[in-house]
């Protein structure tokens, strides 16, 4: 099975100020993995929308088992046997898994027949999944085979999936992987979206790479190093963040038996939590997402209250301070949601250098604000970061996702925190970018900061952390030196499978 | 065919160029239907914006300009902090009345003394009434989570009855030959909202309105509280990850704009009014909402929306006596701004491009 899939021609989409794709051109072969490799921002997103029928190409043709194929609207797409499993799942909590599936369909079956259709795919695919739970009780990875099956149902030829792994324990990635090699041997062709280089080189036949819009080159995955995928990817070499190995000093935060009930119905609430982290120290606390990230660092930075006693930061109990005071006493905390969260959407760069800098910076008096010196922290922080931009007078939406989080990071990092907590530091940043945010935050640490890093990254933790630990359902693993553990060690404090067990392959 | 695309950041240009827009589209549409009604639509339109500042009797409305346009850009300023927070504050015409209530009642407590104090005492008390009123809605909404937007409205139809019963009642005047409503202030010295130039129509609620304008626009442009206020607005979760405090919040700007309302209601029982009466309120609380959407919810242009406002309730009333056009016209006219200007709106965020073809 070696007949040529899918073969595209010179897309190329324009948006108002950047050219998204420009004269793209490569293959897919039936029954192989194809991944897409690119940073955020080099247009896989929109040559991926192109094939699935969501972005109408400007110019460039598609051909699809050797017919013409420009698929107006996804339906188009689906009926022509493409399928796409988002990087977001679109699945509604409340209802069970085959009324999620049934609500994708044009004419669902009876709601027994699908249930019983859901059970088969699933079995015959490894990827047990019970047709009536409810999707709020499911984990990530469990959602994400409800996001699969949705498209297996379809009996697709062509499988896309955006990051799929990034919700993932390694062991479920096995799982997935396994799930993904049988639908090859049945000559399902799979393009595969994703940053993390080694699953690449280990599931991967072809690789086509796009950087700035534009195809720069094409590679076996598993005849080169993950290295020269990166610097194709870059263009560059890259650098690698250096720590410099220090003591560490005395306990600056600790939480002592922290629980949390999450504000949101369907978030996760956080039960004894206990940590303690020390001037110097870099605490990686890892998880698959959606089990209490969101939640901890909301306790962190006060915009949950807790009891008194179990947020203590040298030594003095702030469970129950608000975000302002703790920022005085310098906490300061980057959530994971840039836009809306970090961020104000519409507000200028020197707005949202205000949104969290007023204390710590001086850049206000009795509640007037300075303006000037406003706008110079803003303009230190874009110019110390790199942030692409006019100048900051520019809507934080108007940034890209990368340039922004760089700026919401290093708005926390120019404050010099006595303790920063971060969640997703490099979410969707390239990887220059992302390299220059580790060494920021190594650096911090290395002046004497506590930096706790929650990410769902386990390469970026194992890199930058000295101890590391896992949440799962909202508890915390014991916390263990960073340096020597194994990955299988690892996928067990981070829950294991979620208990989904992997027989019926 | 044509088709919106997004724009990278909000121009600001067109944020002032569309209540403009919309003016000129409110007086074509508004011309179109006067001359379906049978009337020259140019004349209307010249009377409706033409007559009140420039014709042979502007001397006598001119006045009555600042008399109309100051309980509007008043009342208007208190909406938009909580407007710009994403606070609706829909019953401005409820705390209005309870202010004016407040306010009369403690003059007509005092009656007949005359006293320095008693004038200031009764806008202390206008814009308690008001703040009182605004205090409902908010704390309920603060303990129980309930929807401000209804029980406000609501409140204006509690206030409407409570206004009835003090004039049949409480404040009935006991010198009026048993006629429903109050003495009339004007005729008590010390309570008189008097124009502080005789004949201009400048009162003391004319300047309060100005004070109003100067106040919010340093508030929002230069106070922590004024951004907070933006900020809660435009991205919650990021208010609140500032620090803002959402209840003291959703306190603070009910409870302003029901002061102000309640003291719009307090200058405009005491002065041109003059009394209470059942029919006290003449709809100055939702214009008001009006007004403060024109001006885009910034200062200084809902104070030349009250303005344009004030105008268009006067030049209507003129074409009503002398041209003879329904007064359902002239609302309809007045609709017709708010409407034009929530749809020329998108301009703002979106610019319009032709459709590109499809590419096969």
């Amino acid at each position: 099975m070696t007949g040529t899939l899918l073969s595209i021609r010179g897309l190329t989409k324009a948006y108002p100020g950047v050219v998204a794709n420009s004269d793209v051109s490569f293959d897919i072969r039936e029954g192989e993995v194809h991944a897409l490799l690119g940073e955020n921002g080099a247009g896989k997103s929109t040559l991926v929308k192109m094939i699935y029928g969501l972005v109408k190409p400007d110019t460039g043709t598609m051909t699809l088992r050797g017919a013409p194929y420009a698929p107006a609207e996804p339906r188009v797409a689906r009926a022509s046997g493409v399928a796409m499993v988002f990087q977001h799942f679109s699945l509604f909590e409340a209802l069970n898994v085959a009324e999620n599936i049934a609500l994708g369909m044009e004419h669902p079956p009876k709601m027994r027949d699908l249930a019983a259709r859901i059970k088969e795919v699933s079995e015959t695919y490894g990827l047990p999944l019970d047709p009536y739970r409810t999707v709020g009780d499911l984990s990530a990875g469990e959602r994400q085979r409800v996001e699969i099956i949705r498209c297996l149902l379809q009996d697709p030829r062509l499988l896309i999936m955006d990051e799929p792994t990034s919700v993932l324990t390694p062991q479920e990635v096995e799982i997935l992987f396994r799930t993904l090699r049988k639908l090859t041997s049945e000559g399902v062709a799979i393009l595969y979206i994703s940053h993390k280089l080694e699953e690449i080189r280990a599931l991967c036949e072809s690789a086509t790479i796009l950087r700035l819009g534009k195809k720069v080159g094409t590679c076996v995955p598993r005849e080169v190093s993950a290295r020269e995928m990166a610097e194709m990817m870059v263009g560059s070499s890259l650098h690698v963040p250096e720590r410099k190995g220090g003591d560490l000093g005395p306990i600056l935060l600790e939480l002592n038996d922290l629980s949390v009930k999450s504000p949101s119905e369907f978030g996760t609430s956080l039960k004894n939590i206990t940590l303690k982290v020390r001037s110097g120290e870099v605490l990686g606390l890892g998880g698959v997402a959606g089990n209490g990230q969101d939640e901890l660092l909301a306790a962190l930075s006060g915009e949950i209250l807790t009891a008194p006693g179990a947020v203590v930061m040298e030594g003095q109990p702030i469970g129950t301070l608000g975000p302002t005071a703790r920022r005085r006493m310098g906490l300061l905390t980057a959530p994971e949601e840039r836009l809306g969260h970090a961020a104000a959407p519409d507000m200028s760069l020197t707005e949202n250098a205000l949104l969290t800098g007023s204390v710590r910076q001086g850049l206000e008096k009795n509640g007037f604000l300075k303006w000037g010196k406003t706008r110079e922290f803003a303009e230190a922080i874009i110019k110390r970061f790199d942030v692409r931009t006019p100048g900051p007078g520019n809507a934080a939406r108007s940034l890209s996702g990368g340039n922004l989080q760089k700026f919401v990071i290093g708005r926390e990092v120019m404050q010099l925190p006595i303790v920063l907590v971060v969640n997703q530091p490099t979410w969707g940043v390239d990887a220059a970018a992302a390299a220059s945010i580790r060494q920021a935050l190594l650096d911090l640490a290395a002046g004497g900061t506590a930096v706790i890093v929650i990410s769902q990254d386990l390469d970026e933790l194992m890199e930058i952390s000295d101890h590391f630990g896992a949440l799962n359902e909202g508890r915390l693993s014991d916390i263990r030196p960073a340096h020597g553990l194994s990955v299988d060690e690892i996928g067990l404090m981070m829950g294991g499978a979620h208990g989904m067990e992997d027989a019926h392959v | 065919m044509l088709r919106l695309e997004k724009r990278p950041q909000p121009s600001q240009a067109w944020t002032y160029a569309t209540p403009l827009l919309a003016v000129i589209l409110t007086m074509l549409a508004g011309g179109a239907l006067f001359a379906f009604l049978g009337k020259d639509p140019l004349e209307a339109i010249r009377t409706i914006f033409w007559d009140p500042l420039f014709s042979e009797f502007a001397f006598y409305y001119r006045p009555q300009l600042l008399v109309k346009g100051a309980p509007l850009v008043l009342i208007a300023i208190g909406l938009s902090l909580g407007f710009r927070a994403g606070i609706w504050n829909i019953g401005a015409e409820g705390q209005y009345i309870m202010g004016a209530i407040c306010g009369a009642g403690v003059a007509l407590a005092f009656y007949p003394l005359e006293a320095w104090w008693i004038f200031p005492l009764m806008v202390v008390a206008g814009a308690f009434g008001g703040l009182i009123w605004a205090m409902i809605p908010a704390v309920l909404k603060v303990r129980f989570g309930t929807n401000e937007i209804l029980v406000s409205l609501m409140l204006v139809y509690v206030a409407e009855q409570f206004l009835a019963s003090m004039s049949l009642g409480l404040l009935k005047n006991p010198q009026g030959y048993g006629f429903p409503g109050s003495r009339n202030l004007q005729q008590y010295d010390s309570a008189h909202n008097a124009d502080l130039i005789d004949g201009s129509g400048m009162h003391w609620g004319v300047v309060a309105a100005l004070i109003a304008v100067i106040f919010a626009y340093i508030l929002l442009k230069r106070h922590l509280l004024g951004f907070h206020i933006r900020l809660t607005g435009e991205a919650p979760r990021a208010a609140r990850f500032a620090g803002v405090n959402p209840s003291r919040l959703i306190l603070f700007c009910l409870g302003t704009s029901g002061a102000l309302a309640g003291l719009a209601g307090l200058f405009e029982v005491a002065g041109p009014s003059g009394q209470i009466t059942i029919d006290f309120n003449v709809g100055y609380g939702f214009t008001a909402i009006i007004v403060a959407f024109l001006g885009r919810l910034h200062p200084v242009g809902i104070l030349m929306a009250g303005a344009l406002m004030a105008l268009t309730y006067i030049g209507g009333d003129i074409a009503q006596s002398k041209m003879g056009l329904p007064s359902a016209a002239i609302q309809l006219f007045q609709g017709m701004l708010l409407f034009f200007l929530l749809a020329v709106d998108v301009l703002t965020n979106f610019r319009i491009k032709p459709a590109k073809k499809e590419v096969a």
